[in-house]
């Protein structure tokens, strides 16, 4: 296990070490000039000089990108260019919407999903399969952004019942935060739902199929607990996969939804980063995306390796 | 127990009598953009200026309502007959947020860093005819030009002029320490700047106790924001199509005003075929003003003829010049030698009026032969490809600094426009002092762009400013980048 | 894993289409994508109305006889742009299926067939791509290049390459133990001949399956990047940007969000009910299951 365990950690840093490589020769790339976007149209060259040698635009290449990457290692993702504050201040600013947004659609889809794909499965072939099936089917096609409109228009607009976007930060108390986040998670969290109840219903059909169940239920083991103890725990193994892939769509998905919604979060900062060419910004927020993707794939390799012990031979 | 029940009951009265308890003294004000911080000598962001100019930072003059220059720091001044050498009355007891004295001193370290050599003002120019600051006792400031110029004043009353103290200078734009009648208070990035009365103010206190400018970036967002009450007031609301909704609402104040953004659709002068007056007259006859208008969400803007803002005094209506007449228009292209028409490029960067407007016009032009192709740019590609480079053919911006025309007769601007008769009169203008004189002036300037059809001149930007019912003395007009919110009060 | 083929399965062309066909799924699929399909292909001879020259007067009028979905802030026919803008939704979400297969299944071969640090390197390089969010690629993409439906295609393109040659990769490696293929090896037959022959007829169906589900991801991805402004610009149109220039409006006239976005869940439904019946059909061990 602890080789394992190892070998997962080692992997995941070389990745994270490649992405850094990308990240920063993509953000040399990009045109446009940091300096000249905070002084305007009518900025003298002088003034411009001086800005971006204060900026510390002026530093060789591959010396930036080392200073980047060993300021990275220990917490330090350097100063933004337009905001002119540490980037990991800002990034922990926006965390506290983003993560609880997150984490919210990601328990919401699951908490639907697997109970409706168990359903499915129980009753396959009869009309609560067809039912719940033929809608996820539909969920799946269900743009998130798209939902989300018309949410907003049914629930802020027509009803008034939730804010229709912003966010008023925790500082007034959990619940206005709560409130302003419950639209956006919902958006998330339908369509990521749809697809997850597919997957908990076809992977509960092939365990149900195999042989050591049939077994179980030949042996007279009433039908409830040979579905919930025996089926749900090895069906587990591709739900997981599933749910560690949708955790970097969502990470990716609540860039749209923010935008929808104008929450200040991460998936916003970086988008107005990039378009104001705050390259260092975009830099630490792409990284910090990019290595939770990473963490969520080793956390969900070591759950496969506690849910089935065989795998870890395998790795 | 003892204490919390009277409190508890005192507040219950409180709730029952509502407002006629205490009047309401704060206010949440939506604005579009985030500053990207709160330092206006360090950067151009309009939206630094929205939130600390006139409120929390001061300078030695200031500009009022209607673009008229009144005192602030300095409640008076002398200048020279030559109009050379300006002499400030600072007032007395005046202090900084951090408890510091002001004095003449701190006029002079922020005029001379300000036009210093390393120096980071957006705006250097306007410090560029100071040849000296002097502090010449702790009440008087006295400052050098080196040549006459007629907007001195004027210039002075910049946010980008504002005086700051050099003991906190360099951390203005994080925790902003000015002078004026508000102070920091905090700031939620991406979300909100919050300001606080400052109970210290050397003049006349604010109603306000408590102001926050809330980051509402566009329609979607704003207008439940409004509907809801989350948001008092929007001085610049991006309505879009919903404005008609909200006018025949009586809970809100709409007051459509005018600012100083001239929307214009540029023309490389420098590029063939746009070099040759033929071909931008055809371009000024094909543009339908009216139309481009109407196709820009809320359908409101002033149309003009030349670049000059219609609120202004010296204004001439030139719209006329080359009238709507695409039929005129295909004609002075074929005498040209374009009978087969021209394909150009149109670069359009991120604001409504230029992305949605550019499709309007490049419909329009396509009905007289001009073929564009619509390139969309970001702020940052637009200021280094169309501005610094003129790496473009046309493009639509609005011109948002005031009194701007003499941009026209800069030798590297971008739209590599050269006159020298227009060159003289913006000259002549620069020495000039006397008003009507300087009115004269301006209308001939404004003759000569319009008649060479530099660029499409569109529209003036509307200000379209959204408040409750309720709340008085918002600024109707944006003569320069302000929410000024120093006469802001509830109303009984 | 019972009874494995002793040699290739033969497809029998008619007893497919039968089966095919007498699937609900499949055949439900199947005509909604053919009506999109055709939906888009009559858009390059024929729509209701000019959508090129625009009629402000016109603008934002509500549904009615002579506007069946209304009309949009240019006053441009919302059921010709919807048409219109189907040709570009499936041309993007076409062309990078395109890309990711022409790519990622030479990639996944080559890997299945060599084996060793190869395999092992192609492997990690998919990590690394499904390490990056794939919408947040797309976006530094077109912040690089540009806004426009070419980069677009880049973008979700190279998103596809791992994808299949994943797909390639596992079906390619379940082949090369059978016995056919080790036969044709033993007669000295190279690698690349024999990928050609025995393993890419045979894993066919596969990708075949995983391209229609990528296809209707693509259209969700393209989408989400118009609506973002990163998409096909004006005066191109596409079903994302039309919800774009719809969220300001919506408050007015919430015909302008309606129909692009139920083009698009009726589009991409269509598109994963044929590749679910696909499925069916062509994989007999799943539709024992079903």
């Amino acid at each position: 296990m602890t080789l394992f365990l190892l070998k997962r950690v080692v992997i995941g840093l070389i990745t994270l070490l490649v992405a850094s490589v990308v990240v920063f020769s993509v953000m040399e790339i990009l045109p446009g000039d940091p300096a000249r976007i905070m002084l305007g149209m009518n900025a003298t060259p002088e003034a411009l000089a001086t800005l971006r040698e204060q900026m510390g635009l002026n530093v060789p290449l591959l010396e930036r990108y080392a200073n980047w990457v060993t300021g990275m290692a220990v917490g330090d993702f350097g100063n933004s260019y337009t905001y002119r504050s540490p980037v990991i201040d800002l990034i922990a600013e926006r965390a506290i919407v983003s993560l609880p947004l997150a984490v919210i659609s990601l328990a919401l889809s699951t908490m639907i999903a697997i109970p409706v794909g168990i359903f499915a499965a129980a009753r396959r072939g009869r009309m609560g399969d067809t039912v719940s099936m033929g809608t996820a089917q539909i969920g799946v096609a269900i743009p998130n952004f798209w939902f989300a409109l018309l949410l907003i228009y049914v629930f802020a607009v027509w009803l008034r019942l939730v804010p229709a976007g912003g966010f008023p930060g925790w500082a007034g108390g959990i619940w206005p935060g709560l409130k302003a986040l419950i639209l956006p998670a919902v958006a998330l969290a339908l369509p990521q739902a749809a697809i997850l109840a597919r997957v908990t219903r076809s992977a509960m059909l092939e365990v149900l199929g195999e042989d050591y169940i049939r077994t179980a239920r030949a042996k007279g083991m009433p039908r409830r607990t040979v579905l919930w103890r025996h089926a749900l725990r090895n069906a587990m193994i591709p739900v997981l996969t599933i749910l560690g892939l949708q955790f970097a769509f969502l990470l990716a998905g609540t860039i749209i939804i923010e935008n929808v919604f104008y929450l200040p979060g991460l998936g916003r900062l970086l988008f107005q980063a990039i378009n104001q060419r705050d390259l260092i910004v975009v830099e630490g927020v792409v990284m910090l995306l990019v290595a939770s993707v990473v963490l969520v794939n080793i956390l969900v390799d070591i759950a496969y390796a506690m849910v089935d012990p065989r795998l870890r031979s395998r790795a | 127990m003892k204490i919390i029940v009277p409190v508890l009951a005192a507040a219950a009265i409180a709730l029952a009598s509502g407002t006629a308890f205490a009047q309401r003294a704060d206010v949440v004000i939506g604005v579009v953009l985030e500053p990207p911080h709160l330092d206006p000598t360090a950067g151009a962001a309009a939206a630094i200026d929205e939130v600390v100019y006139a409120n929390l930072f001061e300078g030695l003059t200031r500009i009022g309502p209607t673009g008229e220059v009144l005192p602030a720091l300095a409640e008076s001044w002398e200048v020279s007959e030559d109009g050379l050498t300006y002499t400030f009355k600072l007032h007395e007891g005046v202090k900084f947020h951090d408890g510091a004295e002001f004095s003449s001193a701190d006029v002079k370290f922020s005029l001379d860093r300000a036009r210093a050599e390393d120096s980071t003002n957006a705006q250097k120019g306007l410090f560029a005819a100071i040849e000296n600051v002097e502090a010449t006792d702790p009440t008087t400031v006295t400052v050098t030009l080196s040549r006459p110029q007629g907007s001195f004043l004027y210039n002075m009353g910049w946010g980008d002029a504002v005086i700051v103290s050099e003991a906190t200078a360099a951390g203005n734009m994080e925790t902003p320490v000015g002078t004026g009648p508000f102070k920091f208070d905090s700031w939620a990035r991406g979300s909100s700047v919050v300001l606080v009365r400052n109970p210290d103010y050397w003049g006349e206190a604010v109603a306000l106790e408590r102001a926050e400018f809330r980051i509402v970036p566009d329609a979607a967002a704003a207008i439940p924001a409004l509907l809801s009450g989350d948001v008092h007031a929007f001085p610049n609301m991006p309505a879009g199509d919903a404005l008609a909704q909200i006018q025949s609402d009586d809970r809100f104040e709409v007051v459509i005003g005018s600012t100083e953004g001239e929307t214009l659709l540029s023309i490389n002068n420098g590029k063939e075929p746009f070099d040759r007056l033929e071909v931008r007259q055809a371009i000024a006859h094909a543009l339908n003003r009216e139309e481009i208008i109407a196709g820009n969400g809320s359908g409101l803007g002033t149309p003009i003829g030349s670049h000059f803002s219609p609120a202004n005094a010296a204004y001439v209506d030139l719209t006329d010049t080359y009238p709507y007449d695409p039929e005129k228009a295909k004609q002075l292209l074929a005498d040209a030698g374009f009978a087969d028409g021209i394909s150009a490029t149109l670069k359009l960067p991120p604001p409504p009026y230029a992305r949605e407007g550019g499709q309007v016009i490049a419909s329009q032009l396509r009905q007289v032969g001009i073929e564009l192709e619509i390139i969309p740019v970001e702020w940052a590609d637009w200021l280094s490809q169309v501005f610094t480079e003129k790496d473009y053919d046309m493009t639509i911006v609005s011109h948002t600094e005031p009194n701007d025309i003499d941009i026209y007769s800069r030798p590297d601007y971008y739209f590599n426009y050269q006159n020298e008769s227009f060159n003289a009169i913006i000259a002549e203008l620069d020495s000039t002092s006397d008003e009507e004189k300087r009115n004269e002036l301006y209308g001939e300037a404004q003759r000569i762009l319009a008649e060479d059809a530099v660029v499409g001149f569109l529209f003036q930007l509307p200000k379209i400013g959204v408040w409750d019912a309720k709340l008085e003395g918002m600024w109707e007009n944006s003569p320069i980048p302000a929410i000024d919110l120093t006469q802001v009060k509830w109303a009984e | 894993m019972s009874a494995e083929p002793a040699s290739p399965p033969v497809e029998d062309a008619g007893q497919f289409v039968r089966a095919a066909f007498s699937n609900a799924s499949f055949v439900t699929g199947f005509v909604i994508t053919a009506l999109i399909a055709l939906m888009a292909l009559v858009s390059f001879v024929w729509t209701p109305y000019d959508v090129i020259n625009l009629t402000v007067a016109n603008r934002m009028q509500p549904i009615s006889a002579q506007h069946w979905f209304g009309t949009d802030h240019f006053g441009r026919d919302i059921l010709s742009l919807i048409m219109m803008g189907a040709r570009n939704s499936i041309a993007v979400a076409f062309v990078a299926v395109g890309i990711g297969m022409g790519i990622g299944v030479p990639l996944g071969c080559w890997a299945a067939a060599r084996g060793g640090w190869i395999d092992e390197a192609l492997m990690r390089f998919n990590d690394l791509v499904f390490a990056f969010p794939a919408l947040l690629s797309a976006i530094m993409i077109t912040a690089i290049f540009g806004p426009g439906a070419v980069n677009a295609i880049v973008a979700i393109g190279i998103f596809n390459i791992p994808v299949f040659a994943r797909v390639a990769r596992a079906g390619a490696m379940a082949l090369w133990p059978r016995e056919y293929v080790l036969a044709a090896r033993a007669s000295g037959k190279s690698a690349t001949l024999i990928t050609i022959e025995h393993i890419l007829p045979n894993i066919a169906s596969l990708l075949l399956v995983q391209g229609t589900i990528q296809f209707a991801l693509g259209i969700l991805a393209e989408a989400g990047l118009s609506y973002l402004g990163l998409g096909a610009q004006p005066p191109m149109t596409s079903w994302g940007r039309m919800l774009f220039d719809a969220q300001t409006r919506m408050m007015v006239a919430p015909h302008l969000a309606i129909f692009p976005g139920l083009a698009i869940v009726v589009t991409v439904l269509g598109l994963n009910l044929l590749g679910d019946g696909l499925r069916d059909v062509l994989d007999p061990r799943l539709r024992r299951q079903r």
